[in-house]
């Protein structure tokens, strides 16, 4: 790992001038950056793995040796080109990177133009987006590139005016000469240019002179999004590509065994091709609605998957049984806190269905997809096509969110092989029932804590997390088989086991402390969802934290005071107190709750107020469901450095929104085999009806010069206030999530057909 | 293969397509118009609403032959024509509060929001909570509490 005792701004950076028409400036991925650790008193606990290298230190490790290059350009126009090796699904990725080239250029924010880069096996792990990772690996990388840039346009304008360059001044995308002489880059770009590739350094902007990073922007992509221009992979036009879905196994993972009448399908209207793929049967048409059509006919036998006879009592039956003993000693004179935490399957599923655009010839391939992991996905496609990775281009397309889901190219895999057995482009898209049923999943698990304490100090901790396997298998086994040697947690883990190591720490001096995680292998299709771990094992860990807070007669806020670790955290904890008037009173049947969380480098605290009242519980909705309705959330967040406050305060709000789902309303429930959910009246993700009318985020001053991960910091928090706040306000301990779990609030729909027909009634609710 | 004849963003169109083929599939697969997004054609998210003679209506649930020729369809492409500007001051209104995220559901919210505000105005009323709750929009993304800002900020300008 790297230590790095002088700040960022007295050193220098390395990156190169690469011979191209005009001025091309490329970098390395930077190593990884430090941060400072500060031990604290009470019973300290010894650092955890997580406290020492945590998973986006081993991000950045893994990236730092390869010697792929990110290429910032500059055009005669003036404009900065910069295509950024990681997948936008609005997080506001691109826009940060805007930033930081407009910053270190010194060129409006405007003039700068960010695409997304191809999978380029190149860069080996330097193209994976996930972790809350992309503000932290690409900082230094992208300011570097555009640091160099604006420094050689200087020095080109002073040997232009015979003139010292450290005369002269940037702004606005020009160069100013010491008697007034001016040159705009579009002008010097050409003059600017490399004959050969030489390597240079740069210095970085002091932050006490940025004028645009740490402040709010607008995100660059918003009036294309307003005005329905802003392109998803669905609404690209590529040629010959037509609607193609698939009818799909009423088990996840089924397979075909017969198409029994093919040619009757084949026979509708529309319909120009029908494919047997690995999962369910490919239909191609001239319109989805034709493909719709087609899957309501399609009679197939089919294979059950491996799951056939699951369901989710099955599943916690066997988590159950997997359950490790705990092992912490037991002092004599200490009492204990044990609780045990059940949370559901959960949906990664984004608004956007998976889909992609596949036109597979005979020696070469093109897809386009929002891929996390471009690089794996062309890896893999080309194997399933027979084909070299050179011959298969992946373009990263702009995705409709992806909460982990995008780590996986399901969809892209699938339309390589319809495209394939059809010779014949495709645009294929899942349906959203098979986003919801055969799609990744947030794994079931339990969480078994026990927390010993005497005479005022809580002596241990120890938490054992037991779930149904994650799968990881979109690329991060590289990244560990890379680093293995160098962590501190070899020997004996599974992958899961050290991504959980290196996620999971806890922020309390709670003496000897234990979280382990132990998985099930059931092959049910899991990955990462927002957060990944965060969310469950904070949730269970907060409310273990009132319950001792309440046996040792103290309130939340001010155990956890005597106990948090990190005077970050303590910092966003007070903050979140004071302004969010913890203690006031609360009418019966509501109750405030407070959660604190550090990771990817943040720390955040949240706040909510609940409101479980006969009244507010029993609100009337149709097609949805209600319940208890959190009031208020206040957001406290120290992100290090703010890239720009007004995503981040967007990243915090859509936390908010996910822990409250997954506290309160959202899972999937299973049974025969597959979820039953089918639409979003079926998963109930937070809606406008149980969504908080009182939403405040608050940016703590920076705390450092180097930007924490923000994209998922705010679900762990949110979610365990949610159950902290529920637990108060109703007087209960809350032991299985999400609270609604045992009612099955909705209807499920057929299994098949695998994607019902649309309703035909929509100008009976015309408003 | 029949043709339907109606008036899409103030433009008379004709397209040949089966009967029973839903008007967003019209729009997007034959006419390659791709404001209004395939979220579940379930007539759920209400990703695809669009506006029908000046109402809010989901496109995934209807079928072409139900619309007739002088139906007026406005997409969110064709929304700034109606309040004659490069921007509907709704629209506006979402870039004043940097609402979106993706931006996967957001012609359909802004397209809701209007229509929403029309029908609160024409009862003489201002847009409440209440009103704002029976959004059925769906926001994956979750930004809520900036979708409600930016109708009620839309709605002082409409």
């Amino acid at each position: 790992m790297v230590e790095q005792d002088c700040p960022l701004t007295r050193r220098r950076f390395l990156g190169y001038l690469v011979a191209a028409p005009t001025l091309a400036v490329a970098v390395d991925a930077a190593a990884g950056l430090a941060r400072p650790r500060q031990a604290e008193a009470a019973v300290p606990s010894l650092p955890q793995p997580e406290e020492i290298l945590d998973l986006g230190d081993m991000q950045d490790l893994a990236a730092a040796p390869t010697s792929g290059l990110i290429t910032v350009v500059i055009g005669e126009d003036g404009t900065a080109s910069f295509a950024v090796p990681r997948a936008e699904v609005g997080q506001g990725m691109t826009t940060a990177i805007a930033m930081m080239v407009a910053e270190e250029l010194d060129l409006p924010l405007g003039d700068v133009a960010i695409t997304l880069a191809d999978a380029r096996p190149e860069l080996l792990m330097n193209q994976l987006t996930g972790g809350s990772n992309s503000m932290r690996s690409m900082y230094v990388p992208v300011r570097t590139a555009a640091a160099i840039a604006r420094q050689r346009l200087v020095e080109t304008a002073a040997a232009k005016w015979n003139a010292d360059p450290a005369q002269l001044t940037t702004k606005d995308g020009v160069v100013t000469g010491p008697d007034g002489q001016t040159a705009s880059y579009g002008e010097l770009a050409v003059a600017a240019a490399a004959d050969t590739t030489i390597s240079v350094t740069a210095q970085l902007k002091a932050q006490s002179d940025f004028s645009i990073l740490g402040t709010p922007q607008s995100r660059i992509d918003a009036r294309d999004i307003v005005t329905g221009r802003k392109q998803f992979t669905m609404d690209l036009q590529v040629p010959g590509a037509l609607p193609t879905m698939v009818a799909r196994p009423p088990t996840i993972n089924g397979t075909v065994a017969s198409v029994n009448n093919e040619q009757a399908v084949l026979a509708m209207p529309g319909v120009t091709d029908v494919a047997v793929l690995t999962h369910g049967v490919a239909i191609r048409a001239q319109t989805f609605g034709q493909c719709i059509d087609a899957i309501q006919v399609i009679d197939v036998t089919w294979v059950p998957g491996t799951l056939a006879g699951q369901s989710d009592d099955t599943v916690e039956a066997q988590l159950s049984a997997a359950l490790p003993d705990l092992t912490a000693p037991l002092s004599l004179i200490a009492a204990s806190v044990d609780a045990e935490f059940f949370f559901a399957f959960a949906s990664n599923s984004p608004l956007e269905p998976d889909n992609a655009i596949a036109d597979v010839r005979a020696d070469s391939a093109e897809i386009w997809s929002s891929l996390k992991v471009p690089i794996v996905a062309q890896g893999e496609i080309a194997a399933a096509l027979d084909l070299p990775a050179s011959a298969v281009t992946v373009h990263v397309t702009e995705g409709g969110g992806s909460f982990g889901r995008h780590l996986f190219h399901d969809a892209a895999l699938e339309a390589a092989e319809a495209s394939q057995k059809m010779g014949k482009p495709v645009k294929l898209s899942w349906s959203r029932t098979d986003n919801f049923r055969q799609g990744r999943t947030h794994p079931m698990c339990v969480s078994r804590v026990r927390a010993s304490y005497a005479l005022g100090n809580v002596l241990t901790y120890e938490q054992r997390h037991t779930s149904v396997q994650t799968d990881f298998g979109h690329g991060l086994g590289d990244m560990v088989t890379a680093t293995a040697a160098q962590l501190p947690v070899a020997g004996g883990l599974t992958l899961s086991q050290t991504i959980f190591e290196l996620t999971q720490s806890s922020p309390y001096d709670f003496g000897l402390t234990i979280q382990a995680l132990n998985e099930i292998p059931l092959q049910f299709n899991t990955g990462s969802m927002r957060n990944i771990y965060s969310p469950n094992v904070v949730c269970a860990q907060e409310l273990v934290v009132d319950q001792l807070a309440s046996k040792m007669g103290q309130d939340p806020v001010g155990f956890r005071r005597s106990f948090l670790k990190d005077e970050r955290l303590l910092a966003v904890l007070n903050t979140a107190a004071e302004a969010g008037d913890w203690g006031k009173a609360m009418p019966p049947r509501t109750a405030q709750g407070i959660a604190v969380h550090s990771e990817y480098q943040g720390a955040i605290a949240v706040l909510v107020e609940i409101d479980c009242t006969p009244a507010t519980v029993s609100r009337p909705i149709s097609n949805g469901v209600t319940g208890p309705r959190v009031t208020k959330a206040l957001v406290v967040v120290d992100a290090g450095f703010a890239i720009n406050p007004l995503g981040l305060e967007a990243q915090m709000i859509g936390g908010v929104q996910d822990g409250i789902a997954l506290a309160l309303t959202s899972s999937l429930h299973i049974a025969g085999g597959i979820p039953l959910e089918g639409s979003w009246d079926d998963y109930f993700y937070t809606r406008e009806w149980n969504t908080p009318l009182d939403v405040e985020v608050i940016v703590m001053p920076d705390t450092s010069d180097s930007p924490s991960g923000a994209g998922e910091l705010g679900v762990a928090p949110t979610m365990a206030a949610v159950a902290c706040a529920y637990a108060r306000a109703t007087g209960t301990l809350p032991t299985r999530f999400p609270i609604n779990y045992g009612t099955l609030g909705f209807t499920p729909l057929p299994l098949e057909p695998s994607t019902p027909q649309s309703p035909t009634n929509g100008l009976d609710s015309t408003f | 293969m029949p043709t339907h004849t109606f008036i899409l963003n103030g433009e008379q169109v004709s397209v040949n397509a089966e009967d029973n083929v839903r008007l967003l599939w019209v729009l997007r697969d034959i006419l390659g118009v791709t404001g209004p997004k395939y979220g579940c054609a379930l007539d759920v998210c209400k990703a695809c609403t669009c506006h029908i003679n000046g109402l809010a209506f989901n496109p995934c649930s209807v079928q072409v032959s139900d619309i007739k020729p002088t139906d007026e369809i406005t997409t969110i492409e064709g929304l700034p024509a109606t309040a004659g500007a490069d921007l509907h001051p709704m629209q506006q209104a979402w870039l004043d509060y940097d609402v979106a995220q993706c931006g996967y559901c957001q012609p359909g919210q802004v397209m809701a929001a209007v229509a929403l505000v029309n029908q609160v105005q024409a009862e003489g009323r201002e847009i409440s909570d209440a009103d704002l709750d029976g959004l059925r929009n769906i926001c994956r993304c979750g930004t809520y509490s900036r979708i409600r800002e930016a109708i009620r900020a839309g709605a002082q300008r409409m």
